[in-house]
């Protein structure tokens, strides 16, 4: 095939193609983490959730995505029109340019950038522009205020989510997303396990950036009706859900890539085969388990009501027997193709439970207050921070100027950084008491 | 075809920033004033300067101009839009501006001769280690300076804002 297209393009042919298949896909990905977020709230409060279009709801995406695309596109009186229409459209390509530098397995990336990382955070922080502007242009004040409470949320939780993941850089050494993962593989450890007060910090930081629950002030539908995307409707609206589920997905990636190993499987000592194979146990996981799915589903297809919907269910079996069908003819490919198609599989399933903690921390946890969001930011999170980024420092001269034990110094400093968290959310609850005690008092004048 | 994006990037760097002043509404002169830092940081990536396209896009973009639309947003902007926005002295700047274009001219004539312009450096086009030496280890002084300038002001807004609470 390569000599059909000239050469001068060919080393662009590859990303572009993936480019697109990215754009592309995505809408149905984001409608099926939305599928997976309504039915874990069922099951969380005890219900079905949908079950209508397709069996146990698995073409309610595709039917929700009609009916937005169907509905009538309303554009609010005294709304400034220009920027109406191009603030979702920002959020949208901000959100989706990110995937770039995103590398899904070793084999897969669209561009390995010396600055990789910081790219995904540069583009993804212009995302907050659609929110913003978007709020600005309704000319409703629902949707001002949630687009003032996102602007000042995300410039806050930002410092600390950058904080968060510089403990990490600091112990890969690189920015680009490629190298950070091939240090974790020279060192043997998932950065998760080195700083895992970075980790923790960059996960709540990261909930605060994309706006979900507990900390989606900007869209608090008790409050704001629906905060900055009130007044927007049908494709619009799609387009602002889009990006936000575009931008959990992106976060989720950076966590992956930075602090859970990235493409790398896990226990890479762990050596032991399948009876009677020489084939690794982990290596066949994959398989074994579309395998299971499979079988799963096609125990569950007689059971449906209808006859089209036994069918689904037997078809989607059928699309997991071929999944576990590739992943077990991979393991006899050559090592590259082994190691792309499994990477993409490891990859994407760290991506998934990370946004599974999401979607768990949201049924969870109820909604902060305004005052106790900033306060958890600023006198919470950005001080332990700080402090982790200078501990991760010293730990690491300490590994390379007196040869300390790497697991010594991650362990005392995990300890340290507990000590430090506890001291300030102790400090944090008695000035909050005082402010409390202060505010009775005042108020019984 | 660099060149073209040079072109390209200034063109869109200059018009923005003219259409920035221009603009009756407050909150399209930032969206052009945004435009523009991004043009900025596009002529830093041409140059093959990743990190100052990286920061310019986070630190500016990404952060202040966040800051500046969020005080815009608070300001009343139908006060704003009906304010006389330019004043009326014309004559006075159009003098202005002709000697400095006369002086800008003489000083470039003088000084014709001594006028070769910096190729730039032969770098490697992954520098952003290159980048973090030259500012932590050869220019330390200056960037600690320049931190410590920095603090001060920081404190000093602190104090002065808390003053009148």
């Amino acid at each position: 095939m390569s000599h059909l297209i000239p050469p001068s393009i060919l080393p662009y042919v590859l990303p572009v193609l993936f480019g697109v298949v990215i754009v592309g896909v995505f809408p149905l990905v984001a409608g099926y983490i939305v599928l997976a977020e309504r039915k874990l709230m069922a099951d969380m409060q005890a219900r079905l959730g949908p079950m209508r279009v397709g069996p146990h709801g698995l073409l309610q995406p595709i039917a929700d995505a009609f009916k937005l695309m169907l509905k009538e596109d309303v554009i609010p009186a005294g709304a400034d029109k220009f920027i109406f229409w191009i603030a979702p459209v920002l959020s949208v390509t901000m959100a989706l340019l990110a995937y770039a530098a995103i590398p899904i397995g070793p084999a897969f990336q669209i561009a390995d950038l010396n600055v990789g990382l910081l790219f995904i955070l540069a583009v993804s922080s212009l995302g907050i522009y659609g929110i913003v502007l978007g709020g600005w242009a309704s000319n409703s004040h629902y949707s001002l205020l949630g687009a003032l409470r996102s602007a000042a949320q995300l410039v806050s939780y930002e410092t600390a989510a950058g904080l968060g993941l510089v403990s990490g850089l600091l112990l890969a050494g690189s920015l680009s997303m490629k190298d950070i993962v091939q240090a974790q593989a020279d060192q043997g450890i998932w950065f998760v396990f080195a700083v895992p007060i970075g980790f923790f910090i960059y996960l709540v930081g990261s909930i605060a950036e994309t706006n979900r629950a507990p900390f989606d002030l900007p869209e608090a539908e008790s409050e704001l009706v629906a905060g900055y995307m009130t007044e927007y409707s049908g494709f619009r609206w799609a387009l602002y859900f889009l990006a936000e589920y575009a931008n959990m997905v992106i976060v989720a990636a950076i966590a992956t890539t930075l602090f859970l190993g990235g493409w790398l499987r896990p226990f890479p000592r762990f050596h032991d085969h399948l009876p009677g194979t020489s084939i690794e146990l982990l290596d066949a996981f994959p398989a074994l388990l579309f395998l299971a799915i499979a079988l799963y589903c096609l125990r569950l297809a007689p059971h449906q009501p209808v006859k089209v919907q036994k069918l689904f269910m037997a078809g989607v079996a059928g699309a997991c027997a071929l999944l576990a069908a590739v992943m077990a003819a991979s393991l006899f490919a050559p090592a590259g193709v082994m190691a792309g198609i499994h990477g993409a599989f490891w990859f994407i399933a760290k991506v998934a439970i990370y946004i599974y903690i999401f979607l768990w921390v949201r049924f969870t946890f109820p909604r902060y207050r305004f005052d106790q969001l900033m306060r958890l930011g600023w006198h919470f999170l950005i001080p332990l921070a700080l402090v982790n980024v200078i501990v991760v420092g010293v730990g690491i001269v300490l590994q390379q100027q007196w040869a300390v034990s790497p697991r010594l110094t991650e362990i005392l400093g995990t300890i340290f950084m507990l000590g430090v968290a506890v001291f300030l959310a102790r400090e944090e609850q008695q000035h909050v008491h005082a402010v409390e005690v202060a505010a009775e008092s005042g108020e019984g004048e | 075809l660099n060149l073209a994006l040079f072109y390209f990037f200034a063109a869109l760097a200059v018009v923005s920033a003219i259409l920035m002043v221009t603009r009756r509404n407050i909150v399209h002169s930032a969206v052009f004033l945004i435009t523009a830092l991004l043009a900025t940081a596009g002529i830093f990536l041409q140059l093959q300067a990743e990190f100052p396209f990286v920061v310019q896009i986070i630190l500016y973009v990404g952060g202040i101009m966040v800051l500046f639309v969020f005080v815009i947003m608070l300001v009343n902007l139908d006060v704003t839009m009906r304010l006389i926005q330019f004043n009326r002295q014309r004559y006075v700047s159009v003098l202005l501006a002709l000697v400095l274009a006369i002086q800008f001219a003489i000083a470039f004539w003088v000084g014709r001769a001594g006028l070769n312009l910096r190729k730039p450096l032969d770098m490697p086009p992954h520098n952003t280690e290159a980048f973090g030496e030259a500012l932590f280890a050869r220019y330390i002084l200056p960037f600690e300076i320049a931190s410590i300038l920095l603090l001060v002001a920081m404190i000093g807004a602190v104090v002065m804002a808390k003053r009148r609470v």
